[in-house]
């Protein structure tokens, strides 16, 4: 029978989720193909995380001008041209796509660049009208940024997030609605640059997601960098006049108000590309297009498995890649965990102040009856924070009041992104808040804020 | 240098595996990663490959035989060597009774974890054991605060390490009696009877549109705390019928008194408070070497959420009005229903009521609600035929009362008393001022 398919497995979609399932796949001794419709390497490298760290990074050095100006140093801002900051962020999305093809190559992938469905239970139709034979069939198709009613993307006024990287020019303005990672990344991004930025949020925060004290610092600071936060707002609809675009908001108060802003970027969230691959015809089940998974990630179809955005965890390309690397361990017959640990995924925002978390936030937390303590730090007591002049931020840990287990910890500040992962490790390793309290941190770090706060849940933060 | 290959933990439950089939055989070659042999284990059967290269010198364990954890299953090594000072010491696999083969089942028994444990003991060095053995600092604390010893406990994490899932499946697997008599129960801990597992449950195959729930930690508690309840309590059931048209009545006028309407079980609870005066036993908590009687009557009402249930609580209803009751529990189970209690306001009742008769239920029986002693359990209200003294019959509205009690506190005739005492007021709410 095995020898009857050309592959042990097809992936259809290049994106974080697929080509690690394939290299991984391959690495085990698996044939993996990859059917992917654009470049390889999906949102996240080419529209998505690599583009905006891009200009994320660049958005950093032009702020940082202003610190120069500090020192005396007079600048002149009158040749900058925004369609360099895009061409960077482009160079780094194709430089990395390419890395990943070299990648699927090394690796004896076969890569087909086509529009991949599934046209039976093993069996994977390209464009071409070619068929695909594989033992099983992972779908890794990703997810497309969400519209909502009466802003429909039309890319030049209405942007998704896609628009919004690939736009070649700043506009003077920009209203951004939603204010979760994606929104709030392009906030900074764009106010660095000096553009008007207005942030719309329906829930009562930004980043309703995290926890409550990591959405007020990340507002008071939007405010300090003269970011518009209106949260509990809804857009109700537009007008384009004028090569402009005027939005009707309404607060949780019911009352009404228009903004005018040069661009409008929707980030409201992502919806699976489920629809169109044949999936009705083989009976594998979807919910709100979300692809039903089981253990290890498996549909309702034997041999059809399913990771990434396509599937209903978070939309996390390190998510993605977990899932699928589980995915091609488990056809391969090794013993890989059943699914990811919701509560061991970190989380990062890379707007500056940063924020990255993992677990329960607290309200998480009470919601679910978990008993809990916390302990913070703040940055400020950090030696390093201050020479650097990012004092703002801190650290925050919930713990079990018995054991003091890590239940979650929430970060914000610079480098947040990174210091996650000493206390998620600890956490991993059930290690405990005292053995990173006890640990020597080189002095001075921003590192040494991790191990205060473990000091502040033992009770003996010395820096505060 | 040849090297001993060491039966490892290929499930993360797994104490001990039987070596179903070998598939090198003595003198075979093996590369690192190579299938030897495979390994049937509590949870199925499974490859084992081989993290060394070279030549399988010796098969230690037969097909069929088993193995515990870290105990030595064959020896690979270069072609010619002499594994001779690898072999001594393995002897003691022979006597015991690991190489007879045994039958699966036995294997998945808790049971046999502190023979196991036993054998896995002898890897150690006699002196200062718990130190050098693997556990994570979390495990570690988890099986301090529990008072039991690491020796116990077989490790899952990497490298055998202990992690918190094996001391909780310890704790799960074995009832605090029966830690705390240690190896004396032990002993004679296959004649014990074996507690259900709240932790792992009883084996399940999951097949595909089976949905698994991971067990919230509210789920946890709730499991764990019944579990507890109903294991260590021994409970036992009083049930009797209330006449409640006087109470209707009285409710009616209390009602048209007054702006706000005071439930049922506002009216419920401030009885159950003044019964509990006269039966204070009933208002009370076991504490192993001593019994609290607690003053004040702290009633909890069982109050269902989405994903669970709560019993928020009301305070010293002994010295509380009606409606004073009935103000504070409005609130209270709003605020239940919502998740949006905090901890002391639906812990440490003193007493229970859980009321399911607007579901029709007509008379049921409940877990106690720890550290309460009792918890009342309130069906249906409905009309029944009353047969009168002098046998005539008239239709009466009616609900079943039945108290669960813990025996440990409450003897039979003092749960009698009590349901008695409660009944008499609820048919005459005159009787609560006397």
């Amino acid at each position: 029978m095995k020898t009857d398919y050309k592959y042990d497995v097809v992936i259809i979609g290049g994106g974080p989720g697929g080509y690690v399932a394939a290299i991984r796949a391959s690495q085990l001794g698996l044939r993996a193909a990859v059917v992917e419709k654009e470049k390889v390497g999906g949102v996240c490298l080419n529209v998505g995380c690599i583009p905006s760290k891009s200009l994320i990074h660049q958005a950093g050095l032009y702020r940082s001008l202003s610190d120069l100006e500090t020192l005396g140093i007079s600048i002149d801002r009158q040749g900058f041209d925004y369609g360099k900051v895009f061409q960077k962020s482009r160079k780094a999305a194709d430089t990395l796509s390419k890395g990943v093809n070299f990648l699927l190559k090394k690796n004896k992938v076969d890569l087909y660049n086509s529009l991949g469905t599934l046209s039976g239970k093993n069996e994977v139709s390209l464009s071409s009208g070619e068929k695909l034979t594989g033992k099983n069939i992972i779908i890794a198709t990703g997810s497309s940024p969400r519209e909502i009613p009466g802003f429909a993307f039309d890319e030049k006024y209405i942007l998704s997030s896609t628009g919004a990287i690939m736009q070649e020019k700043l506009p003077e303005s920009i209203l951004i609605i939603g204010g979760g990672a994606i929104g709030v990344e392009f906030a900074y991004i764009m106010a660095s640059f000096g553009v008007e930025v207005t942030v719309v949020e329906v829930m009562d925060r930004l980043l309703p997601m995290e926890d409550e004290e990591i959405s007020g610092e990340l507002d008071r600071a939007f405010r300090k960098q003269k970011i518009r936060v209106k949260t509990g707002t809804k857009a109700l609809s537009k007008e384009i006049k004028d090569g402009r675009v005027s939005v009707v908001l309404e607060d949780s108060k019911g009352e009404k108000e228009t903004l005018t802003a040069a661009k409008v970027l929707v980030a409201v969230g992502r919806r699976p590309n489920s629809a169109g691959l044949g999936l009705e015809s083989l009976g594998i089940e979807t919910d709100r297009g979300f692809i039903q998974v089981g253990d290890y990630y498996q549909t309702s179809v034997p041999g059809i498995y399913a990771i990434g955005d396509v599937i209903n965890t978070p939309l996390l390309a390190h998510v993605a890649s977990k899932e699928g690397e589980i995915a091609a361990e488990h056809i391969a017959g090794k013993n890989p965990p059943k699914r990811l640990d919701p509560l061991s995924i970190p989380s990062a925002v890379y707007s500056e102040p940063q924020v990255a978390s993992f677990g329960y936030t607290e309200w998480q937390a009470k919601e679910e009856g978990i008993a809990y303590e916390k302990a913070s730090f703040p940055f400020r007591g950090a030696g390093k924070s201050v020479a650097e002049e990012r004092p703002d931020g801190f650290i925050k840990v919930l713990f079990d009041p018995a054991t003091k287990e890590f239940l979650g910890a929430h970060c914000i500040g610079a480098n947040a992104t990174e210091l996650i992962h000493e206390i998620l490790l600890a956490k991993k390793s059930e290690l405990l808040p005292e053995d990173i309290a006890s640990m020597v941190h080189a002095h001075p770090t921003l590192s040494e804020a991790v191990m205060e706060s473990m000091r502040a849940v033992e009770g003996w933060a010395i820096h505060i | 240098m040849a090297e001993k290959v060491l039966m490892l933990a290929l499930s993360p439950t797994m104490e001990e595996g039987i070596v179903a089939r070998w598939l090198k055989k003595e003198g075979d070659r093996v590369e690192v990663g190579d299938v030897i042999c495979e390994v049937e284990t509590d949870k199925a059967t499974m490859d084992y490959e081989s993290m060394s290269e070279g030549i399988l010198l010796k098969i230690l364990k037969e097909e069929g035989s088993s193995a515990a954890i870290g105990e030595t299953i064959a020896i690979i090594g270069e072609e010619g060597e002499n594994i001779d000072h690898l072999l001594e010491g393995e002897g003691n696999g022979d006597k015991s009774d690991v190489d007879a083969p045994a039958p699966k089942s036995e294997a998945a028994v808790p049971a046999d974890r502190p023979e196991a444990s036993d054998r896995g003991r002898e890897n150690f060095d006699s002196e200062n054991k718990t130190s050098r053995i693997k556990a994570s600092p979390l495990a570690r604390r988890i099986a301090e605060m529990n008072n039991i010893s690491l020796e116990d406990i077989s490790g899952s994490g990497p490298d055998g390490r202990i992690v918190k899932a094996d001391v909780e499946t310890y704790l799960a697997e074995t009832s605090p009696a029966k830690r705390a008599l240690g190896d004396a129960s032990a002993a004679s801990g296959k004649a014990a009877v074996k507690q259900p597992d709240i932790k792992t449950g009883p084996a399940a195959v999951t097949n595909y549109g089976d949905i698994e729930i991971p067990v919230s930690a509210k789920r946890r508690i709730i499991a764990e705390r019944l579990a507890e309840s109903k294991y260590s309590a021994p409970h036992y059931y009083l049930t009797v019928t209330v006449a409640v048209d006087n109470l209707i009545q009285t409710r009616k006028k209390v009602n048209e008194s007054q702006p706000e309407k005071v439930s049922f079980n506002a009216f419920l609870i401030k009885f159950a408070a003044e019964a509990l005066k006269k039966h204070p036993m009933v208002n009370a908590s076991w504490l192993g070497d001593r019994i609290l009687v607690r003053k004040q009557a702290d009633i909890g009402l069982a109050v269902a959420q989405d994903d669970g249930l709560i019993t928020p609580v009301v305070h010293d209803c002994g010295n509380k009005g009606l409606i004073a009751i009935d103000r504070e529990l409005k609130p209270l189970i709003e605020r239940a229903r919502n998740n949006q209690l905090m901890p002391e306001e639906y812990q440490n009742a003193s007493f229970t009521i859980s009321n399911l008769g607007s579901f029709g239920i007509e008379e049921f029986t409940a877990v106690i609600n720890p550290p309460g002693s009792a918890i009342l359990a309130v069906g249906e209200m409905k009309k029944a035929p009353a047969v009168g003294q002098e046998g005539n019959i008239t239709v009466q509205t009616q609900m079943k009362l039945t108290l669960s009690c813990d025996h440990r506190v409450i003897d039979g005739a003092v749960g009698a008393a009590f349901l008695k005492g409660l009944k008499d007021i609820i048919e005459d709410p005159f009787k609560a001022l006397l």
